[in-house]
């Protein structure tokens, strides 16, 4: 044990006296949060818009006032014919243009019907779509606000409720996937590079030829990572929580042993990886093509898997991120408790006990 | 008076696939001998040393080193060996005292033991001013020089030397010959490989590795005068070619 415990502190040396390590460690968590949290969403804020209104009437007027109060729009200019329509857009400064017929509150009331064109600048389908549908629902509250008190034969009016992330916050989108990245760069990444880090100079056969064990070589080796893996769990917990009030519904203890469990999946892939790779640089391109890229296209983090081509949503099976990204979006958002996450939990028992076997495998076949 | 032998070699065997790396070998080390094993680059050299220190399972044939068997009793035989490798094996981020502590640690020396050791090194050594520098900022001579020390640690009955002072100049190499001569002289058996043949004439005996086979085993003197030749180099040279 006491072997053990200077293996360990050795570790320590090394993950602290390597400015690139501690920077993965814990500029890239935070990083990470921050930029996902703050730069990168889809949600709409202060749209810049442009209103080409050839009636200048009372209704007209009145939507324009609804839809500048909104804090999602800011309507940036007038213009006086659909010509200037394609110049606004080239300049970029606007993202969408509201073009009102002539006539408007007439046709309205004679005809019961007027219309509005909504152009958008689909170069971001995303942000088009968004903005499309915020204006209609703009729009169906003042018509609603308006049929008030009439009796309108037929009518179907839908309710919609978003539940979990009423506010659509993409940022509870983003916090259990950027967790699962993080989690599987420091222990899978850090660890195949540090193992191979002591084969490349030679160190390992050192640590071979002492008493000490294969197993106890590998172990030590993996425990820091273990213990820092934790820490950055807690840590993108706690600004996800203070920072992005996203809140944990669920429990925290369930979320720490779940994060733990898929921590354990990561680093048997990471001694995988070391037994395949015989450098550093490529442990850490494996760890990155092979790990890191279908962890972000094919976990369900940013594209839903539904939407997958079947191929696509056969291979996100294997992905462990994938498990560990439902779990913890159940046990934060929708606050479940292991009743419902058996299953994936099960999966990532199933996956972490077949990694670790098989590492154990490679790394006897490469002693002999 | 017999002498003891601490490393008995029969008949020792390694493949790989079709290929054979190391062709039944035998010798045996007395204990407090300098064992020169020599041959050339991919003679088998490393990959019977690999067999002795216990990281490679032999195919067949049967050695004892400190009287344990090499396919049975690896782990005791790892407790009374120490082994430097040609890559100089110390940590270039730990100081020069956190090396000495790590690997007295994992040889399971006590604290006690391992600060005596630390004092008596470092002032053997002459590293007092330089003790707490990393090993990276040092010279090689003295990489190698407290590599070869560290090795030696938990006073360990034989050590193995990889080709230990490849790299390094001829009065850096001198120096690092005293070292062994010392450690020799203390009981300490010494296993080392090298291709410098000026090398090979310190040696109290060598072995010469052709092709997975050992070819040559005596004294250098001895080898000379069987060779009729004047210098290992030759020896060398003639073997390899009669090989050819």
């Amino acid at each position: 044990m006491k072997r053990f415990i200077g293996f360990i502190k050795k570790e320590f040396y090394h993950i602290f006296r390597d400015r690139r390590s501690l920077f993965i460690l814990f500029g890239m968590p935070i990083a990470q949060i921050m930029l996902f949290g703050f730069a990168i969403t889809n949600e709409i804020n202060n749209v810049d818009i442009a209103i080409i209104d050839h009636s200048k009437d009372a209704t007209t007027e009145e939507i324009i006032n609804k839809i500048s109060t909104s804090k999602y729009f800011t309507i940036k200019q007038m213009i006086a014919r659909e010509a200037d329509i394609e110049t606004a857009f080239k300049k970029g400064k606007i993202k969408a243009v509201l073009n009102f017929e002539k006539d408007f509150s007439k046709n309205l009331i004679k005809e019961q019907k007027a219309t509005i064109q909504i152009i958008t600048d689909a170069t971001d389908p995303n942000t088009a779509n968004s903005i499309t549908n915020y204006i209609n629902s703009i729009l169906q509250n003042y018509q609603q606000s308006k049929n008030k008190g009439i009796v309108v034969e037929y009518q179907i009016i839908p309710q919609t409720r978003m539940v979990y992330n009423p506010e659509l916050k993409s940022v509870f989108m983003f916090v259990p996937g950027v967790m699962t990245i993080i989690l599987m760069l420091v222990s899978a990444m850090m660890t195949s590079i540090s193992i191979t880090r002591e084969k490349e100079l030679g160190t390992m056969e050192i640590l071979l030829v002492s008493p000490l064990k294969p197993f106890q070589v590998i172990i030590g080796k993996v425990v820091p990572y273990i213990f820092l893996s934790v820490i950055n769990a807690a840590v993108i917990v706690l600004l996800s929580i203070f920072i992005f009030k996203m809140p944990v519904q669920g429990s925290l203890l369930l979320l720490g042993l779940e994060s733990v469990l898929f921590i354990i999946t990561s680093l048997a892939l990471g001694i995988l990886i070391s037994t395949i790779a015989e450098t550093q640089q490529a442990a850490m391109m494996i760890s990155l093509m092979g790990l890191m890229l279908p962890v972000i296209l094919l976990s369900g983090f940013i594209f839903p898997i539904t939407s997958m081509p079947a191929p696509l949503q056969i291979i996100s099976h294997i992905i462990p991120a994938k498990w560990f990204i439902i779990i913890i979006k159940g046990i934060m958002l929708k606050g479940v408790g292991m009743a419902y996450i058996w299953k994936e939990t099960l999966i990532l028992v199933g996956m972490a006990i077949f990694f670790i076997g098989l590492s154990i495998k490679k790394y006897k076949i490469r002693l002999e | 008076m017999k002498v003891e032998n601490v490393i008995e070699v029969i008949e020792l065997t390694k493949t790989f696939g079709d290929f054979t790396a190391v062709n039944a070998i035998s010798f045996e080390v007395k204990k407090g001998e300098i064992f020169g094993f020599l041959g050339a680059n991919g003679a088998g050299k490393t990959t019977a040393m690999k067999m002795l220190i216990g990281i490679s399972k032999p195919s067949s044939g049967t050695a004892k080193v400190a009287g344990f068997d090499v396919f049975s009793q690896t782990e005791s035989i790892k407790k009374n060996i120490g082994y430097m490798s040609q890559k100089f094996a110390l940590y270039d981020d730990l100081t020069v005292k956190e090396n000495i502590t790590f690997f007295g640690g994992i040889y399971g020396l006590t604290r006690k033991k391992i600060k005596e050791k630390r004092e008596q090194l470092v002032s053997e050594l002459g590293l007092e001013n330089i003790s707490n520098k990393l090993v990276g900022s040092l010279p090689l001579g003295w990489k190698q020089k407290l590599s070869f020390s560290v090795s030696l640690l938990h006073e360990p009955k034989i050590v193995f030397l990889d080709e230990p002072t490849g790299g390094v100049d001829p009065i850096t190499r001198r120096q690092f010959w005293e070292m062994i001569y010392k450690a020799a002289d203390q009981g300490t058996t010494i296993f080392v490989t090298t291709h410098y043949m000026d090398e090979a004439e310190y040696c109290d005996r060598v072995s010469i590795m052709v092709e997975g086979k050992i070819e040559a085993l005596d004294t250098p003197k001895k080898l000379k005068e069987q060779f009729k030749v004047d210098s290992m180099n030759q020896v060398f040279l003639k073997l390899a070619r009669n090989i050819e």
